[in-house]
């Protein structure tokens, strides 16, 4: 089907709401094998209602200024990892991960205006106007930041991809606080979790960044 | 004979190197699978069955078909098949974003008729149960028997008995990578995939197979691997259905799990329970052990675990039977079968220990034949400060309790056949080492760097290592069992040896000295017999001329050895009012054959001690009875340990021999039976049950009042 089709079949009106929604907590159970649907809790029109209408809109990342288009839902992480700028080409920041896709892990984690924010959590709308900055916009040039040469030096990271999330999300703890202690370096870093258990080389490496100058 | 030479000898072996690849991982540089754009790229998403039990009576794709932006749809399952668990592949779409790979996963609808499931043990083993897997009568396998010597004679001997039931949960990989692929084809016949893989070789000929391809038609690549603890061996249907939907699209198609699905179908440790009698004689020897033990692997079977373990029982009966529920199938997880039976077998030890009166780590002294591990236990014994633990369980009127606890584990690991590696030197000066391995955090990246570099005289980072991709025909076994670093080390380091004999050879006549008489110095090399003869190695490289040297290597018995003991000790403090336990500190004593990068191991060992923990004390699988499915298939009900839970790790990486060995694995064994230990020691009540939450310590403890 062309796309041209696929926006008449849209814009008809056939409607396709007769379907029941999702199987329901229960429903299974049912000692008599009843008939059960999975999927279809909308028909593609009543999604296309709702969902398909974009903007343009600017974002200010690691002080580069990028145009894209996105949804109402698309969010700030989509946009950094799979976002195309309206010049065509991938906006490509891919060091933040997506990893639990509901605030839970920190992979995400970037800075936006001086604030460490889960970018899985954000809209990319509501991050209009605003200082992004992400993993890679940390170092200067081959100039690392003082807790990416820590962690380096520590080994605080084993398949690195929660490594990240944990460098942007102590970097931010160091400005808030230069010479937090081991308890503090744990709540800073509460929002972060890493399964390869790099943790206490983390707690090193961020002791040893407190101790140099990072600003 | 081969040989790693002396400590003392080495410049780079055994110290502690930083990672090769660390700078591209802390600047967000390094591209792992799931951060592969290609121009073009589709993404694709499966839709999974939210029913653990069902015939499949229809699919209809038409309506996501017909959703803008998507470009392919296809069926996973044919109508008249059965879906047996949660998360079982029902269709698989490809289209322009994420988003809308998602809407159309919503708009396909599936005609299902359900069937009766069953998602605990207890339910798969109740009468009248309905039977979910063929030929498996009370949706058990048959029993594995083994016996040694005689067990009822056994018991004879026996001064003190013990009978009790140990249970460890459904634990899932969570790798924090999803299992996925960007898969993309040349064309009709040239296949590229990004894999998140433990295995290159292992995903490139099962890709193959599917196909129809010879191998070489297949290019496999990973860079840089988020986890895999086991789970991430061959493409899976998610890989098949990556590369369908590219070749059906001709676009590059990148497929990864979902948080959810990952906990539901990507892999999980088995349960286990184990009903054991066991007993000693008065002077404190093991003599009888008998065991019926069951686990569930879900709907497949592979719920293995071990026991006894580690310590000797000269007269044992066991029996184990697998268990069949409508859940996603278990995979190998770090140390398949060990935690879990470390686990039951060091609570034993000590309840033994008890009645006999001694001191449980006397008891295991008398009992573990390993010397190394004797060795262990004192050194162990000091770092925790054994003398400090209460002699008596539960003493003390404090609110906080505190004490300790051991527990001991055993790992193979010795390497294999199989590896081919290449080791260039350049005229520039360069050196490329190669092979078909991956580095899925481990760090083996830069063990290949260092075994290369001190062949050389060279730095670490003066070496490009290229692992992680299967175009250069260079295979390697998957990253499992422990196995990679003593597979791959042999292989590399004869490979490294070969070429410097090529480039002995080459430079010998301007040196006017016998090859046999050349050696490499930092940077240099020059002659034994007369050292003010020397050139820097890129005036050496430099004779080379248009050409470079390559040369291949092989396996030599000689340079590795499996088999590692390990021992570890836990502190804890339990609050006897909240239930919560605190670790205080772990001690980790591992033995790791010669350890090519002390820093990188170290990492391991505590990264095993930390899966350990979460283990212990945080992790299992809640399945729902009444709907089939998985309550905790996300990563805020799922626990995996965080900060706040990480206590004072002491690795100690205990050298033994001069002979390479594997890792990964063996230290997250010994971790849930030391800390059940010391939470038995702080409170005087014995949970034989994982994970140690509060709400199960305080039961306990109501109960022992009561
Ligand atoms: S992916 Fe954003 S917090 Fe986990
Ligand atoms: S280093 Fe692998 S998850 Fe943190």
């Amino acid at each position: 089907m062309s796309e041209k089709e696929k926006k008449q079949v849209r814009d008809s009106n056939i409607s396709r709401r007769s379907f029941l929604k999702g199987v329901g907590t229960g429903t299974v159970a049912a000692t008599v094998a009843p008939t059960v649907l999975i999927g279809a809790e909308k028909s593609a029109e009543a999604q296309m209602d709702e969902a398909v209408s974009t903007a343009k809109i600017q974002l200010n990342i690691n002080e580069k200024s990028y145009q894209v288009e996105v949804e109402a839902r698309t969010t700030l992480l989509t946009v950094l990892r799979d976002g195309i700028d309206t010049s065509g080409n991938n906006v490509d920041l891919t060091g933040a991960k997506l990893i639990c896709d509901r605030g839970e892990c920190g992979g995400c984690t970037v800075i936006v205006d001086g604030k460490t924010v889960y970018a899985c959590m954000m809209l990319a709308m509501d991050a209009q106007g605003k200082q992004i900055t992400t993993v890679e916009g940390l170092a200067d040039g081959d100039d690392l930041h003082p807790v990416q040469e820590a962690f380096i030096q520590h080994d605080a990271l084993m398949c690195g991809f929660c490594t990240p999330g944990f460098i942007v999300s102590s970097a931010a703890l160091l400005n808030e606080n230069a010479k937090p202690t081991l308890g503090e370096i744990k709540e800073g870093l509460s929002g972060n979790t890493c399964r390869c258990g790099t943790y206490p080389f983390i707690f090193d490496a961020v002791k040893t960044a407190s101790r140099k100058n990072f600003n | 004979m081969e040989s790693w030479g002396e400590a003392s000898e080495s410049r780079l072996i055994g110290k502690r190197i930083t990672r090769l690849s660390g700078k591209d991982k802390v600047t967000g540089k390094a591209k792992y699978t799931f951060d592969i754009n290609r121009p073009g790229m589709l993404y694709g998403r499966i839709l999974r069955s939210e029913v653990p039990h069902a015939t499949v009576m229809g699919i209809d794709m038409s309506q996501a078909e017909a959703l803008p932006g998507v470009k392919a749809v296809i069926p996973l399952i044919e109508s008249g098949k059965k879906l047996r668990y949660q998360g079982q592949e029902i269709a698989a779409v490809a289209a322009e974003t994420d988003d809308i790979a998602k809407d159309a996963l919503r708009l396909i609808q599936v005609h299902l008729e359900a069937l009766p499931h069953v998602v605990t043990e207890a339910d798969a083993m109740a009468e009248g149960a309905p039977q979910i897997r063929e030929n498996w009568a009370g949706n058990q396998s048959e029993p594995s028997i083994n016996k040694n010597r005689d067990v009822a004679a056994g018991f004879e001997e026996a001064a003190v008995e013990v009978e009790a039931t140990y249970h460890t949960p459904v634990q899932t990989h969570v790798c924090l990578e999803t299992h996925g692929h960007v898969a993309e084809w040349e064309d009709e016949q040239n296949l590229t995939v990004w894999a998140s893989t433990q295995g290159v070789f292992g995903v490139r000929r099962d890709l193959a197979q599917y196909f129809g391809l010879p191998p070489n038609q297949v290019r496999v690549i990973t860079e840089h691997m988020g986890g895999g603890f086991g789970s991430k061996f061959g493409p899976g249907s998610e890989g098949e259905a990556a590369a369908k939907l590219a070749r059906i699209t001709g676009k590059a198609v990148k497929l990864m799990l979902t948080r959810k699905d990952e906990h539901l179908v990507a892999g999980n440790r088995p349960s286990m329970t184990q009903h054991v009698r066991a007993g000693a004689t008065r002077d404190g020897r093991l003599i009888a052990y008998d065991m019926r033990g069951y686990g569930t692997g879900g709907i497949s079977s592979g719920a293995g675990f071990v026991g006894p373990y580690v310590y000797h029982v000269p007269n044992t009966r066991t029996e184990r039977v697998n268990v069949a529920v409508n859940a996603g199938n278990q995979r190998a997880m770090r140390a398949p079968g060990h935690p879990q039976g470390a686990f039951a077998m060091d609570s034993l030890m000590d309840e033994l220990a008890e009645k006999l009166g001694m001191n449980p780590l006397e008891f295991r002294r008398i009992n573990d034949s390993s010397e190394v591990r004797q060795a262990q236990y004192t050194l162990g014994a000091q770092e925790i400060g054994w003398h400090r633990r209460n002699n008596v369980p539960g003493a003390g009127n404090g609110v906080k309790k505190r004490g300790m606890g051991v527990g001991s584990g055993q790992w193979g690991g010795g390497g294999g056949r199989g590896t081919e590696a290449r080791v260039t030197i350049n005229a520039d000066g360069t050196v490329e080492a190669v092979t078909g391995t991956q580095d899925i955090g481990t760090g083996i990246r830069t063990a290949i760097a260092i075994i290369v570099a001190e062949e050389f005289g060279l730095a670490p980072t003066d070496i490009t290592v290229k692992v992680g991709d299967s175009a250069p025909g260079l295979p390697s076994g998957g990253s499992g069992g422990s196995q990679t670093t003593a597979s791959v080390a042999p292989v590399i380091k004869t490979a490294a040896a070969a070429a410097k004999q090529k480039l002995f050879e080459h430079i010998a006549p301007l040196l006017e000295a016998p090859v046999a008489d050349l050696r490499v110095g930092t940077g240099i090399i020059y002659v034994a017999s007369d050292r003010t003869k020397t050139i820097t190695w890129q005036q050496a490289a430099g004779q080379l001329g248009m050409e470079s040297i390559s040369e291949g290597g092989h396996w030599a018995e000689e340079l590795r050895k499996g088999v590692v003991a390990g021992t570890q000790f836990a502190e804890v403090e339990v609050d006897t009012q909240t239930g919560a336990v605190k670790l205080i500190k772990i001690v980790a004593v591992q033995d790791c054959g010669l350890a090519i990068n002390r820093l990188t191991t170290e990492s391991q060992i505590n990264g095993g001690v930390i899966m350990g923990l979460g283990q212990a004390l945080l992790e299992e699988r809640f399945m729902d009875a009444q709907t089939g499915r998985m309550l905790n298939a996300n990563l805020e009900d799922y626990k995996i340990p965080g900060t706040f839970e990480i206590p004072e790790i002491k690795s100690i990486v205990f050298d033994t021999h001069r002979k390479v060995t594997g890792i990964g694995e063996p230290p997250c064994i010994p971790t849930p039976g030391a800390i059940a230990n010391a939470v038995y020691n702080a409170i005087g009540v014995r949970i034989r049950e994982l994970p140690l939450t509060p709400d199960r310590i305080l039961t306990a403890l109501a109960e022992k009042k009561a």
